[in-house]
């Protein structure tokens, strides 16, 4: 069973919703990124997505290019982020990581040759934003080789027909796009999100994920209370951007945010049960 | 060399359009938008059921006799078409070789091609009642196309523009404004076209609902590398008709420019299965390839995914994308559109590059000898020409795409020169 199939078993018996935060690796500097994805797990994080920053990420408000460009501004490349991953991997042998980004930087590295170096850093998942499923075969089936899950997105426009197609190939999770626009975007309809999902779980059998508008634990809560995963990103990244100055400070400044949502999810959780 | 999808039928049930421009067995691209390795749809899942109903309307209205007779009444009586070709007798006598013909596409409305695009995608936007439209815009020419159209039919307009090319394009920005449109000036990245298209792409997601993305070149996700050429294809059917009255003969060779590469596919295509006529696109070469600074994808640079499609790319060795360089704005783009990529693996069409230097020859070489002021985009197509010209027998005929106008470019000419205007 893979990392992430058994941390999400884990969590359906203590009927636990999971907190996935997502940071940039390398935001702001690369050695901030492992300690800082050891407080993250310290804080209650149940799975960790690492984003791989990218010259033009489409899907992306400014918060994360931002990110993406302060990154690359210190050279972190896909190699680098897979360097990091095997550090933390040292410490932590249970938490799923879940490299999310976008398809150029693999393509360069070679599907075969980026499988067999994921799964050797101790990476469990691939997001590639850019890449549905319809151009997802080849890609898939050499990650399926080693293991590793490749998650896909669902999106508002997602028809009940693509929905279940897309169940059909994805493994580890679905991540469901909460709003219509790039990630930090506002106008989080909770009401609109819930139906949705119920759609999605009646029509694929993985763990649901709803991430790209959560900003707080206001709409952690009440996100939770119709997913299994809560993702939250830009909220996150927001916060080092603020420490950039003193790098440091944000482990701390991290974890304090995320025990928050945490509490704040663990109370549905309670409720919910 | 060429191979073909199996499943053509799919890829286009009704096919008009693109038979009409497509007299050959070349029935690219597949069903999901490949051309052999290249395009595809490489979006966010957010945009893959807009595309296909982007996809589907398209078909429609291709087959739609109502559709097509706007469109052409449009390409007539509003930009008009036919552009002539143009035997540029002086120069051709001047290079002492081939007759090389210039397809006019500078005396379109706007002083370009990119109109007889941002016509049909804003005829479609209509239909598909969408309220606004949006663009991304390098040199400014695509942008002032879609502005264009979108005071004439009354539809919103946002126009993206890197804030490097905003601070070089001052007139185009202006010409937005006057027409109505809101153009947004783009600070990430490199603050140039390839960022403008990311944020149009982010207005797409967010705004998807009324708005119709108008893209301006053979680039992006399937349908639009398709569907731009098969509206740019007008462009070599007419040639190929023209050509074929004044000189009873096709062409030997076609030269055109490529940056996105719309101007030159809507050239080529008609042509495609012509094994007679040589295809010749040409890249942007900058300060030289052995620079590194240059827009020229296909001459020196290798296949990656950037803006939906699979394509050549300028990218560094862990795949992000690097900055280009050209004297023109228009070719200043670190990607190309698939089918190019394709036509240049297959081996259909040649692809080479010219230097910022050997265009602003071409440049003047034009304006002096025929009286005719070419775009610096345009300008790269005459530089080759210049090249292959003197080579062939005066028998032979070159036809070349002058793809737009060079009015735009004094500034920037001047600027080469060491004036200020």
């Amino acid at each position: 069973m893979s990392r992430i199939d058994a941390c999400f078993g884990r969590l359906a018996q203590r009927r636990r919703t999971a907190l996935i935060p997502f940071v940039t690796a390398g935001d702001p500097a690369p050695e901030v990124t492992v300690p800082l994805l050891h407080a993250m797990v310290a804080a209650g994080a149940d799975l960790i997505e690492i984003g791989v920053p990218f010259s033009d990420p489409i899907a992306d408000g400014p918060v994360i290019q931002r990110a993406s460009e302060r990154a690359l501004a210190k050279g972190v490349s896909l190699d680098d982020v897979l360097d990091m991953v095997r550090v933390f991997r040292t410490r932590d042998g249970d938490t799923p990581v879940i490299l999310m980004g976008y398809l150029n930087p693999i393509e360069v590295m070679g599907y075969e040759l980026f499988s067999v170096a994921a799964h050797e850093a101790g990476v469990d998942g691939v997001l590639v934003v850019d890449v549905p499923p319809e151009e997802g075969h080849d890609l898939v089936a050499m990650l399926r080789t080693r293991g590793l899950d490749l998650v896909y997105l669902l999106a508002p426009t997602s028809t009940a027909a693509r929905i279940a197609c897309i169940g059909e190939v994805a493994s580890g999770f679905v991540y469901y796009v909460s709003v219509k626009g790039v990630t930090g975007s506002g106008h989080l309809d909770t009401a609109a999100v819930a139906e949705k999902v119920g759609l999605i779980k009646s029509l694929v059998r993985l763990p649901v994920g709803v991430g790209f508008g959560i900003r707080d634990a206001g709409s952690a809560a009440r996100i939770a209370e119709v997913a299994d995963a809560i993702i939250v990103g830009s909220a996150i990244v927001s916060r080092i951007e603020a420490l950039a100055a003193t790098p440091e400070q944000i482990p701390d400044a991290v974890g304090g945010f995320l025990a928050g949502l945490r509490q704040a999810i663990d109370e549905v959780d309670a409720h919910v049960s | 060399m060429l191979t073909y999808p199996d499943d053509l039928d799919r890829a286009f049930p009704g096919g008009a359009g693109q038979r009409r421009s497509q007299p050959s067995a070349y029935r690219w691209p597949d069903a999901r938008g490949h051309f052999g390795p290249y395009g595809g749809m490489f979006v966010p899942e957010t945009l893959m059921q807009p595309l296909e109903e982007l996809r589907a309307a398209y078909e429609r209205f291709l087959d739609d006799p109502e559709f097509q007779a706007e469109l052409d009444a449009d390409l007539r009586d509003y930009v008009g078409r036919p552009s002539p070709v143009y035997h540029a007798a002086r120069w051709s006598r001047e290079l002492g070789g081939a007759q090389i013909f210039l397809k006019r596409e500078d005396l379109n409305h706007t002083g370009a091609h990119k109109v007889n695009n941002t016509i049909g995608q804003a005829l479609l936007a209509r239909r598909m009642g969408k309220t606004r439209i949006i663009a991304e815009t390098g040199a400014g020419q695509h942008g002032v196309a879609s502005a264009t159209v979108a005071a004439r039919l009354g539809l919103e307009c946002v126009v993206y523009m890197g804030e490097v090319d905003i601070a070089r394009q001052e007139a185009n920005v202006y010409r937005m404004r006057l027409l109505g449109a809101r153009v947004v000036s783009v600070t990430s990245g490199s603050r140039t076209l390839k960022d403008a298209l990311n944020e149009a792409m982010r207005d797409w997601v967010t705004n998807i609902d009324n708005t119709f993305y108008i893209i301006g070149t053979v680039a992006g996700p399937h349908p639009y590398p398709a569907m731009v050429r098969d509206f740019q294809a007008v462009i070599g059917r007419e040639a190929r008709a023209q050509i074929l009255k004044r000189t009873g003969r096709l062409p030997d060779a076609l030269v055109a420019c490529v940056g996105g590469g719309s101007n030159a596919i809507g050239l080529f295509y008609p042509f495609i299965g012509d094994p007679g006529v040589a295809i010749y696109g040409v890249e942007a070469a900058g300060d030289g390839l052995q620079t590194g600074r240059h827009a020229a994808p296909l001459c020196a640079g290798r296949p990656g995914v950037l803006h939906g499609n699979r394509t050549y790319l300028m990218e560094d060795r862990h795949g992000q994308i690097v900055e280009t360089h050209s004297i023109s704005a228009g070719l200043d783009y670190p990607g190309v559109g698939p089918e190019h990529a394709w036509l240049k693996d297959s081996g259909r069409a040649r692809y080479d590059s010219v230097t910022d230097e050997e265009a602003l020859r071409a440049f003047h070489h034009l304006t002096r000898t025929e009286g005719i002021i070419p775009a610096l985009e345009s300008s790269h197509a005459l530089a080759y020409a210049h090249k292959l010209a003197p080579g062939m027998r005066s028998d032979q005929a070159i036809l070349v795409n002058l793809s737009g106008r060079g009015d735009k470019d004094m500034h920037t000419v001047a600027s080469h020169d060491g004036l200020v205007l």
